[in-house]
C-alpha cells in the first residue's frame, strides 16, 4: 500500500457493544489523523476505549460507524463492515502487531518464529534479512534458541522482529510491556523509539506506563470513549520521521 | 518454513498427548490390517482346504451309484459303465483343470464278517488320483506306482476290517487274484476309509471291464464357474453330474456372514480412531485459541489456519497408520497364534495374510479418517477471530 502524507485518518469512529438488550458505547465519534512516521501513544484508564480504538484502527475489528483511511486508501466508510478475509488482507499488508503476551510458538526456534509470517504471506518488498532484524534487536546470538530459553524482554523483542519481518507500514503495540519489569519495559520502549526514529516506522502504542508513553512524539488520552481535550487529534505540522511506504 | 513443518512442530508440543493419540491410531490400523488380513487369509485357507478335498465334480454313468453306501445297499449291484473315451470329451472343456478316471467294482466276500459282505474296490489311476487327493495321508507305505501292479492301498477302516498291513496279501474273492498291500491310509472320516484302492488297469482287467469307467473326478479351474461347467457336462451322453459346488457355496455363504462381522468390527475401530483424533485436535485448537488468533493477525487467512490444523491431523494419522501397519507386519505371527487359539476350527495354512497391498489400502483408509476427522477442528480454528483471542488475553 502506498502511504501518502497520512498514515491513518479516522473520522467519527463509534463502537457500540450490545449486551442483551443494552447498548454499551465504547467509542463515541473519535476522529484523528496520524502522520506517516509518527510515534503516537494512547493512554487512559481501563475501560476508556484505547484498546477498542486501536483494534479498529488496526483492522482487527469493525467499527459501528465512522470511516477509516490507511495511507490514503479508504478502508471503510459509514457502517460498512469488512469480512474477516478482507480485514486479514489489509492487516497483513499494512500492520505489524505486538501484544502484551508474546505468542511465540514454543516448539519453533527464535528464527523460525520470526519467519513464521512468511509461511502464510510474504509482502512485496519485504526483503529485509530476518537475521539482520534479529541482529538489530540484539538477538543475533539467540536465533536457534527456543522461546522457553529466553527472558521476557527477549521474547517481546522476538515478537517485535516477527512483526517487522513483513515490512509493515504501521506498528501497533498494545501494552507491549504489560508482562515485563521496569528495566525490560524501558528496553522495549527504546526499541520502539529507535524503530520510529531510525526507520521512520509509524508506531501506535497503547500503554498504562507513563514513562513509555513519554517516548512517543504525541500522546492521545482517552476517557469514556472520547479523546480528552488536552490531547491533540491532529499531529503537529512536522516532527514525524517520514519514510517511504512499501 | 512450510506449513507441514509448522504443523509437525506443533504436534511436538504435547508429546504425551500426541503419543497417546498416535498409539490409538496405530492400534486401530493394526486391528484393521489384521482383520482384513484374517478375512483374506481365512477365506483363502478355507478355499484351499475345500480344493484339497479333491475333485469338485464327479461324472458317472447315468444311474450308477457314486457313494459306497448306496452300492452296499444295492448289494454291490447296479453299477453302470462309461467308455473311457469320455475322458477326451471331458478334457475338451477349457474350464477343466485336471481329471482322474475311476472304476468301482464290488464283489461278495463270503469270508467277510460272520455271514459274508460286499467288498468294494476302487480302481484309480496312480498318475492322477494321488495328486488330486493330496490330503490323503498314510499310516504305512505309499501309493502304488505301476499302473498294472497287483497291489492295493487300504483305507483306514478297510485295513482294520481285513486286518492287513503292508506286505500282506489280499484276495479278490471269486477272481482268485492276490493283491499285495503297499499302503494303509490314515483316517479321513469319508468313504475313502472303507475303500480298497487298486490300480485302474488292474481292476479293469480283473473284472473284465477293459476300457470302462464308472466315474471321472474333475477339478475345475479356480476362476471357472462350477455351475456352468456342470451344465456343459450334462450335454455329454448318458452321464450324471454330481457336484460338490453346493457344499462350497454353503461354506462361502457362512464366510460372507463372518465377513460382515469383521467389517462391523473394523467400522467400530475406525470410529474409535476418528473420535480420538477429533478429540485431540479439537483440544489442541481450544488450547491454542489465542495463538491461532495471533497467527491470523500476522497474515494467515482462514484457509491457511484450516490447512495448518488439517495437516496436523493428517500427519498424526500418517504416522499412527504407518506405526500400526508396521506392528501388523511384525506381529502377524502372534496375531495368527492368537486367532488359532480362539477359533474352534481353523483351516490349514496361513490364517492371516498381510500383503503390502493391504498395508497401502489400510494407509489410504487411515488417511481418509484423518482427512475427515480434521475437518471440524480445522473449521473451528479457521473461524477464530484475532480480536477474540486478544480479548481473551485480558481475561
Amino acid at each position: 500500500m502506498n502511504c501518502q502524507e497520512w498514515a491513518l485518518e479516522a473520522t467519527g469512529i463509534t463502537k457500540i457493544y450490545r449486551r442483551g438488550s443494552e447498548d454499551i458505547p465504547a467509542l463515541d465519534g473519535i476522529s484523528l489523523k496520524i502522520r506517516r512516521g509518527e510515534f503516537v501513544s494512547f493512554v487512559g484508564p481501563s475501560g476508556s476505549g484505547k484498546t477498542t480504538l486501536i483494534n479498529i484502527l488496526g483492522c482487527l475489528d469493525n467499527a459501528t460507524s465512522g470511516s477509516l483511511s490507511l495511507c490514503g486508501k479508504t478502508i471503510f466508510t459509514e457502517r460498512q463492515r469488512l469480512s474477516e478475509a478482507d480485514l486479514t488482507r489489509i492487516r497483513r499488508s499494512v500492520f505489524g502487531y505486538i501484544f502484551q503476551k508474546f505468542y511465540l510458538l514454543p516448539t519453533l526456534t527464535v528464527l523460525e518464529n520470526v519467519v513464521l509470517p512468511f509461511t502464510f504471506f510474504k509482502k512485496a518488498g519485504a526483503d529485509k534479512d530476518p537475521l539482520e532484524i534479529l541482529r538489530s534487536l540484539g538477538l543475533d546470538k539467540r536465533t536457534n534458541h527456543l522461546p522457553g530459553q529466553l527472558s521476557g524482554g527477549e521474547m517481546q523483542r522476538v515478537a517485535i522482529a516477527r512483526a517487522l519481518v513483513n515490512n509493515p507500514d504501521i506498528l501497533l503495540a498494545d501494552e507491549p510491556t504489560g508482562n515485563l519489569d521496569s528495566k525490560r519495559s524501558q528496553e522495549i520502549g527504546e526499541v520502539l523509539r529507535r524503530l520510529n526514529e531510525n526507520e521512520g516506522l509509524t508506531v501506535l502504542l497503547v500503554t498504562h506506563n507513563p514513562a513509555l508513553a513519554r517516548l512517543a512524539g504525541r500522546t492521545i488520552e482517552l476517557r469514556d470513549g472520547r479523546i480528552q481535550g488536552g490531547a491533540s487529534p491532529e499531529p503537529p505540522d512536522s516532527g514525524a520521521n517520514l519514510r517511504e511506504c512499501s | 518454513m512450510k506449513i507441514y513443518q509448522v504443523a509437525y512442530k506443533n504436534l511436538l508440543r504435547k508429546k504425551v498427548r500426541t503419543g497417546l493419540t498416535l498409539l490409538g491410531i496405530a492400534l486401530s490400523a493394526w486391528v484393521l490390517v489384521s482383520l482384513f488380513g484374517f478375512n483374506r487369509g481365512y477365506e483363502r485357507a478355507l478355499n484351499r482346504d475345500i480344493d484339497n478335498m479333491g475333485f469338485q465334480v464327479l461324472v458317472t454313468a447315468k444311474g450308477c451309484p457314486y457313494e459306497a453306501a448306496t452300492l452296499m445297499l444295492k448289494g454291490g449291484t447296479g453299477l453302470r459303465y462309461m467308455n473311457d473315451s469320455i475322458v477326451v470329451d471331458v478334457l475338451k472343456h477349457p474350464e477343466v483343470e485336471k481329471i482322474t478316471p475311476m472304476l468301482m467294482a464290488a464283489i461278495f466276500d463270503p469270508n467277510k464278517g460272520e455271514s459274508g459282505g460286499i467288498s468294494a474296490f476302487l480302481g484309480v489311476d496312480p498318475a492322477t488320483y494321488p495328486a488330486m487327493k493330496s490330503y490323503l495321508k498314510f499310516t504305512q507305505g505309499a501309493w502304488f506306482a505301476d499302473p498294472d501292479a497287483t497291489e492295493a492301498v487300504l483305507g483306514y477302516e478297510a485295513a482294520e476290517l481285513e486286518q492287513r498291513e503292508i506286505g500282506d496279501k489280499l484276495l479278490i474273492p471269486e477272481k482268485n487274484v492276490e493283491l499285495r498291500v503297499v499302503g494303509v491310509l490314515s483316517r479321513t472320516g469319508t468313504q475313502d476309509d472303507g475303500t480298497i484302492f487298486v490300480p485302474l488297469r488292474t481292476i479293469q482287467k480283473v473284472f473284465e471291464q477293459e476300457g470302462k469307467l464308472t466315474a471321472i473326478g474333475i477339478k475345475v479351474k479356480k476362476e471357472a464357474n462350477i455351475t456352468l461347467v456342470e451344465q456343459k457336462l450334462y450335454d455329454l451322453p448318458d452321464v450324471q453330474v454330481v457336484s460338490l459346488a453346493q457344499v462350497k457355496e454353503t461354506i462361502m455363504s457362512l464366510i460372507s456372514t463372518a465377513k460382515m462381522m469383521v467389517f462391523s468390527i473394523a467400522l467400530i475401530a475406525i470410529l474409535i480412531a476418528m473420535l480420538g483424533v477429533v478429540n485431540t485436535i479439537l483440544m489442541s485448537v481450544f488450547e491454542r485459541f489465542q495463538e491461532i488468533g495471533i497467527i491470523k493477525s500476522i497474515g494467515a487467512m482462514p484457509w491457511d489456519v484450516f490447512k495448518l490444523i488439517w495437516v496436523e491431523t493428517i500427519i498424526l494419522c500418517l504416522l499412527g497408520g504407518g506405526l500400526g501397519i508396521g506392528f501388523s507386519f511384525i506381529l502377524s505371527k502372534i496375531t495368527e497364534t492368537l486367532v488359532r487359539s480362539l477359533l474352534p476350527y481353523t483351516p490349514t495354512g496361513s490364517l492371516v495374510v498381510i500383503s503390502s497391498g493391504l498395508g497401502l489400502l489400510t494407509m489410504a483408509m487411515v488417511l481418509g479418517i484423518g482427512i475427515i476427522s480434521g475437518l471440524y477442528p480445522a473449521w473451528r480454528a479457521a473461524r477464530v477471530r484475532p480480536l477474540e483471542s486478544i480479548r481473551r488475553e485480558g481475561e
